[in-house]
């Protein structure tokens, strides 16, 4: 994949779909998708939050803050779940992770 | 999540919060447009591959959609929900107007997929098209070295020359899958071809067996495996899946000859693929119009794509199990693999409503399966290299 192979996500990293897969909403199924290379993905109602707000510049833990704030839910619990998830994203190819930026 | 496309065997899982969209529709009776569309803009193709999967009967350029005709449907695929298209052939690049028509479905808000033998691009030529929105590069190989390569291919210095454009692919940020078409003649490769998508740092690659209408079907004597290639061919593949997980995604084709089950082809007949031919007809697979009897609607025409793929007698021709007849009509398998390949159906015993004999239950399995064998364990490996003038025979090679 562009960018990094085998990521492994954590608290600190700051994911990004990378330009291959694109996060859309689909008019015709009125449901969200990932297009990938040869594959259309299914995210659930909560990835598709995640992964919006995973702009490379969002560490894990940002988004984590941000959604247990939203939901008034444990951010340990939270966090779990997210990283969870993007790394099931990562292992499929289609996450990246933003290279640190020069000042 | 469950009613997603009008499909009721998406599991609901609610913890698999990435399901796969296309692996998982087909049983439902309904026929929701498909999510990928494949477009073979152009027959034309510098290369002469004995095993195309293009028609025997190949559209000449002056039938072929204008720039203004493909954009026009390249709109309507976007309206009507198709989420990607895959632009083939023939060879894609070999249209002029491909930069534009990327363009054009980009903005649309397609994915686009090439998929292209490579050796008619530049580096330019590829920054163009990556500038115009592409999101996937798909490039054909027909072996591991050139000798070999550039013979299957009847192109001389190809193989280079699809390195050289795999390298750039990958300098552009491309995601790149490798498509390694594989026979008798290239099959004892396979380590290397694996080892090639590695360097090439592709991240899929597609074992694509030879798949045996058209083309392949006058070269069957050249190209079918014996059935201990296929059994080494299957242990390397499962290997290397298991050693390169998250590295490298290998998709793997088998040749349904030696199945004891036939495939479920195209997913069904008109459930859940179209492709569009360079003259514009709509067809439930690429190799459909060797189907004789079958009459086929084109963009040209005054319908709609949505309407040809509800309504066309083509598409509903064989939809289903209605059309089916025995040993079909009453198998406990008929809404698993739909009966099989109509297309081999139809070249094999000259009706595309039998069963295809890949099916053991067919009566003529047995007698092809021999056949097959017979030809696998043959000295024949001459080609017959496909182009315009119905094919040309390798000179030398073999008797």
């Amino acid at each position: 994949m562009a960018g990094p192979r085998n990521i492994s996500v954590s608290e600190a990293s700051r994911p990004v779909l990378p330009r291959h897969a694109k996060l859309r909403y689909d008019e015709t199924r009125k449901v969200w998708v990932i297009l990938a290379p040869e594959r259309v993905l299914a995210p659930d109602e909560i990835a598709v939050e995640v992964l919006q707000l995973c702009d490379g510049e969002r560490s894990v833990g940002d988004v984590s803050d941000q959604l247990a704030a939203k939901y008034a839910a444990p951010r340990e619990a939270i966090l779990t779940d997210v990283i969870g998830m993007l790394q099931d994203l990562a292992d499929k190819g289609f996450l990246t992770e933003a290279r640190e930026k020069t000042p | 999540m469950s009613d997603l496309l009008g499909n009721p065997t998406i599991p609901p899982d609610a913890s698999d919060s990435l399901a796969v969209l296309e692996k998982q529709r087909s049983t439902a009776e309904t026929f929701g447009i498909p999510l990928a569309v494949l477009l073979e803009i152009t027959h034309r193709c510098p290369l002469q591959c004995p095993y195309c999967s293009n028609p025997v009967e190949l559209d000449r350029s002056g039938k072929e959609l204008t720039t203004e005709e493909w954009k026009k449907v390249l709109s309507e695929l976007a309206e009507i929900g198709v989420l990607q298209v895959h632009f083939s052939g023939g060879e894609p690049t070999a249209r002029k107007d491909l930069v534009e028509l990327v363009k054009h479905a980009s903005d649309a808000g397609l994915y686009t997929n090439l998929i292209t033998s490579a050796v008619l691009l530049t580096r330019d030529k590829l920054s163009d098209l990556a500038d115009a929105g592409l999101c996937h590069v798909q490039i054909s190989f027909q072996g591991v070295e050139e000798g070999l390569a550039d013979r299957v291919a009847g192109y001389k210095n190809g193989h280079r020359k699809k390195l050289e454009v795999a390298k750039w692919t990958r300098e552009l940020d491309l995601p790149l899958t490798v498509n390694a078409v594989m026979h008798r003649q290239n099959l004892h490769q396979l380590p290397d071809i694996i080892q090639m998508s590695i360097d090439l740092d592709a991240d899929r690659l597609e074992v694509a067996n030879v798949q045996y209408y058209g083309w392949a079907l006058k070269n069957r004597a050249a190209l079918m495996p014996t059935v201990a290639q296929l059994d080494e061919c299957t242990r390397i593949v499962e290997e290397a899946r298991e050693r390169l997980k998250g590295r490298l995604t290998i998709d793997y084709v088998v040749p349904d000859y030696y199945a004891l089950r036939p495939k479920k082809c195209m997913g069904g007949w008109g459930r859940q693929f179209f492709n569009i031919s360079p003259a514009g007809k709509v067809l439930p697979c690429h190799a459909a119009e060797s189907i004789t009897g079958l009459d086929f609607e084109s963009v040209r025409s005054n319908h709609s794509i949505a309407w040809i793929w509800q309504n066309s007698d083509a598409f509903n021709r064989y939809r289903g199990t209605g059309w089916m007849k025995e040993p079909c009509k009453s198998c406990e398998f008929r809404e698993i693999d739909f009966g099989g390949c109509r297309c081999q159906a139809f070249a094999l015993t000259g009706d595309a409503a039998n069963t295809d004999p890949a099916c053991a239950l067919s009566p003529l399995h047995e007698t092809i399966f021999k056949q097959a064998e017979r030809e696998a364990e043959g000295e024949t490996n001459r080609f017959l290299y496909r182009n315009f003038a119905g094919g040309t025979l390798e000179s030398g090679n073999d008797a």
